[in-house]
């Protein structure tokens, strides 16, 4: 009995903190039946927040996919001074609470901000509009892919690039043909951590973007919107959605994973 | 092709790591870099290819300098001693990467991956990926890999370093062997003393980031042109006459002019050869080497006194001669 006992913490404490919760909501979303459901998700303005969201995560990921290996790469394969400096700024946003990130965006892009008045005076948009809240977004998503691919290229070393060089390969050809296929899965849990981070940020685009209903509204607002206004069952099927995506994303991550455990 | 390395310099933070080095190493030869770690023989290897920028000096192949050329640029093969295979890729996909970057014709490259494989005795294991290998065959993939583009040096960096002793000495005889065949210039780095006296035409034996003396094998053993060359090539006694190899004692139950008494204290039979270890006059130990048939004319017993003296010529052939009787075996 006592052999099974950490086994029955572990599962215990998931279905407390996880499972428990997420059951309630799906349970909870057909308070007012199907219909009802269908009703929430088909309304225009929902629509057009989980395409925002979508928009968001589109534009987010790619970028700080690039970006996390780019500086996974220098942080590991470069020398150079002030290393731990953008090594530690690379965390950031982890250590950061997305209401403070909202903040500092808003100062700086504000109509008083740094940046707010030049960019007014060039007609650009940046508060209460798509560019500050995709901002806010790719901000809070900066580390994981970076935090996923250093401990992996500090692992594979870099012979197997040298020996790629002396065999004729350039840098762009060592890169494709050698690290990224040895980063590869760094890379896709990094992709799949950072989507689901841009799909579910709240606090830094709750603050920039205005939440304005049908325009300026992601997933995530739209729930507390609906929270807030009395519609729970709805509120409870939008966060099914975004529960779904999740699930959705996790899965597709499993099933490329065998392929590469065939392979090794 | 030949190689023409000329004071070259190389530091890492406050190391030396070279200094002021320069050697040639002849077309189609095969040449040991041989020193204890961190002598700056690899670092030297990595600076011919290319992986490492010399802080001075110069580095020509075939009369062509190269310094500064990064290495794919520089037509050398090189093989690293943990062999840094691919490890997403087949052995056939490894072979074959070389050709595939050079975009050769699909026909080709399977050919002579196919032609490669079987020189390194692999042919049946194309398919396999790089973790189903052991150690010696990953070797062999990589010594394959490296040939594929027809390297016009090859660059060994303790290639049979990571593996154990049996394979280590089967694939050096099988390098050596290769090297026959092929005639690429080889250089091969090693720390290994009779790893590079076994496999290499040259040695060049190098201590702290200069090189010490270049010769055949037996020049170094023989001629050593400084202690530390002798001492690196074997154990050394220090007589009275000046440092001499174990087995350049001769012992005699009889005194003779220039010996030396000293008293049996171990006889240690090692197959054909028989060290025994002496205690001489002030209570000093050495040890000496004798063939079995010596031994057995002398029947020597533990506590027997008997009279050492260096062979004829023997002693004092290396710069400063260290005179003192019957110092410690120096290894």
């Amino acid at each position: 009995m006592r052999r099974y006992a950490p086994r029955f913490v572990a599962l215990a404490y998931l279905l407390i903190i996880l499972v428990g919760p997420l059951a309630m909501v799906f349970r909870r979303a057909f308070d007012n039946g199907a219909a009802h459901i269908w009703t929430t998700l088909s309304n225009g303005d929902t629509v057009h927040a989980f395409e925002i969201t979508v928009l968001i995560a589109a534009i987010g990921v790619p970028l700080n996919t690039v970006f996390g290996i780019v500086c996974a790469l220098v942080v590991v394969r470069k020398r150079f001074p002030l290393k731990g400096l953008v090594n530690a700024f690379v965390d950031l946003p982890l250590a950061l609470s997305p209401v403070v990130v909202g903040l500092a965006l808003f100062l700086l892009y504000g109509r008083d901000g740094w940046f707010g008045g030049w960019l007014n005076a060039h007609g650009i948009q940046m508060l209460f509009a798509l560019p500050s809240m995709v901002l806010a977004t790719v901000f809070v998503s900066v580390p994981f892919v970076a935090r996923e691919v250093v401990p992996t290229l500090r692992e594979i070393g870099d012979e197997q690039e040298q020996a790629a060089r002396t065999l004729g390969a350039s840098g762009w050809q060592t890169f494709w043909r050698i690290t990224l296929p040895s980063i590869r899965w760094a890379v896709i849990y990094g992709v799949v951590l950072t989507t689901a981070r841009c799909l579910g940020e709240y606090g830094a685009v709750a603050i920039v973007s205005g939440r304005i209903s049908g325009q300026t509204e992601t997933a995530t607002l739209r729930v507390e919107d609906a929270y807030s206004s009395f519609d729970t069952s709805g509120a409870y099927a939008i966060s099914l959605v975004l529960a779904a995506m999740a699930v959705v994303v996790l899965i597709a991550m499993t099933f490329l994973k065998p392929k590469e455990a065939a392979a090794a | 092709m030949s190689i023409e390395i000329e004071g070259v310099g190389k530091r890492f933070g406050d190391f030396v790591a070279l200094d002021d080095v320069s050697l040639e190493v002849d077309s189609g030869s095969l040449t040991a870099l041989l020193g204890p770690s961190g002598s700056g023989k690899s670092t030297l290897l990595r600076i011919v290819a290319g992986l490492e920028n010399p802080d001075s000096g110069s580095v020509s192949l075939d009369g062509e300098e190269v310094t500064g050329r990064p290495p794919q640029d520089r037509g050398v093969g090189f093989v690293f001693q943990h062999y840094a295979a691919f490890k997403h890729m087949t052995v056939r996909k490894n072979v074959a990467f070389g050709l595939d970057i050079r975009r050769r014709p699909k026909d080709e490259t399977r050919e002579r991956v196919d032609e490669l494989l079987r020189l390194v005795q692999l042919h049946g294991l194309a398919d396999r990926y790089p973790a189903q290998l052991s150690g010696g065959q990953r070797q062999r993939m990589a010594l394959a890999r490296a040939l594929a583009v027809e390297p016009s040096v090859l660059l060994l960096d303790e290639p049979f370093g990571a593996l154990d002793a049996r394979v280590r000495k089967e694939l050096r005889r099988w390098l050596r062997r290769l090297h026959d065949e092929q005639h690429v210039t080889t250089v091969i780095v090693t720390h290994d003393q009779e790893e590079a006296m076994d496999v290499a035409d040259r040695i060049a034996l190098m201590h702290e980031g200069r090189i010490q003396q270049v010769g055949e094998p037996r020049e170094l053993y023989d001629e050593p042109a400084n202690d530390f060359v002798m001492n690196f090539f074997g154990p050394v006694v220090h007589t009275a006459d000046g440092p001499v190899r174990p087995h350049d004692l001769e012992i005699s139950l009889d005194e003779t002019r220039g010996s030396f008494e000293a008293m049996v204290a171990r006889v240690v039979h090692l197959g054909f050869e028989v060290r025994v270890d002496l205690l001489d006059g002030a209570g000093r130990a050495l040890s000496a080497q004798l063939t079995r048939d010596d031994e057995a004319q002398l029947e020597l017993e533990r506590g027997q006194i008997v009279f050492v003296s260096p062979r004829n010529g023997a002693a004092g052939s290396v710069g400063p001669p260290g005179v003192r009787v019957g110092d410690e075996l120096v290894q």
